[in-house]
């Protein structure tokens, strides 16, 4: 897969935490991911179209995703509940969007977030369009990047 | 001042009302989709609506495009509050009637520096 087109989600995440969230996260080195992937108990989905097709995902371990929450809303949240979930959704959000302007080039559509709760749950992805997972270490916990994207046709 | 708040993101208006407090700006109301920004706006007396961009129902652009064409509201100051980042985005907002554009993520530095240049 082509880093320029991981990249931008990798500084759009940096960004956005450093920025929103007081806490500025560690990349670790992405990597392909290989079913059975990772498992996560919250995730903000933001579906890609036009230049390019596939997701982008943001993925907590539920103690990361109240931590981080709480930094981002200023706020303590002790439960995962439609306050964390609409968060990790705008989080997702902002991530993609940020990405998006350093893919101008390929006009880029990001869909409205959806959000998965469940504890160990997996996102499943199109078989057909490759996934990049990029781990953070941040002051609240670890979390996960997962850019599944691929230039449509015409591109 | 009265401010409208347009996001459907309970979080982001949660976030914008806490920096707007903090600024000393008390008198805040919430619409949740262009469509109720654009009814409120045309019922009460706002000075400033920060508005974002990707909602459903209505976005935030046609909720522009719809404060702009009515006589009534063509004159109300429109921040748009969005991660539309990309130049023609924005340019396609300035085209529109916005007055001035914050793309996400954004500090309450930001925000703070763009009502002072509308004098608030």
């Amino acid at each position: 897969m082509r880093a320029e087109l991981i990249n931008p989600f990798l500084k759009a995440t940096v960004s956005t935490f450093s920025t929103m969230v007081n806490t500025s996260p560690t990349p670790g080195k992405p990597y392909v991911k290989v079913e059975p992937g990772l498992t996560h108990d919250v995730s903000g989905i933001i579906g890609l179209s036009g230049g390019a097709k596939g997701a982008v995902i943001i993925s907590f371990p539920s103690g990361t995703a109240l931590t981080t929450v709480s930094a981002f809303i200023g706020a303590p949240v002790t439960k995962v509940d439609a306050d964390v979930t609409d968060a990790v959704g705008e989080l997702a959000n902002i991530i993609a969007g940020a990405a998006k302007a350093d893919l101008s080039g390929l006009n880029v559509n990001i869909s409205l977030p959806s959000v998965v709760v469940g504890t160990n749950h997996k996102v499943n992805t199109p078989k057909d369009i490759p996934s990049v997972v990029i781990p953070f270490a941040c002051t609240h916990g670890d979390f996960v990047v997962e850019v599944c994207i691929a230039l449509t046709e015409s591109k | 001042m009265k401010i409208l708040l347009v996001d459907d993101s309970n979080t982001m208006r949660r976030i914008q009302r806490n920096t707007l407090s903090g600024l000393g700006f008390t008198e805040v109301d919430e619409a949740e989709d262009g469509a109720d920004a654009v009814a409120k706006v045309q019922a009460g007396n706002y000075e400033l609506v920060l508005m974002d961009w990707n909602m459903p129902n209505m976005t935030g652009l046609e909720a522009l495009k719809a404060i702009r064409a009515n006589p009534k509201t063509v004159a109300v100051p429109v921040i748009m509050v969005t991660s539309e980042s990309e130049k023609s985005r924005i340019l396609e907002a300035v085209q529109a009637g916005a007055t001035n554009y914050i793309v996400k993520p954004f500090t309450p530095d930001v925000l703070r520096e763009k009502l002072a240049a509308l004098g608030k």
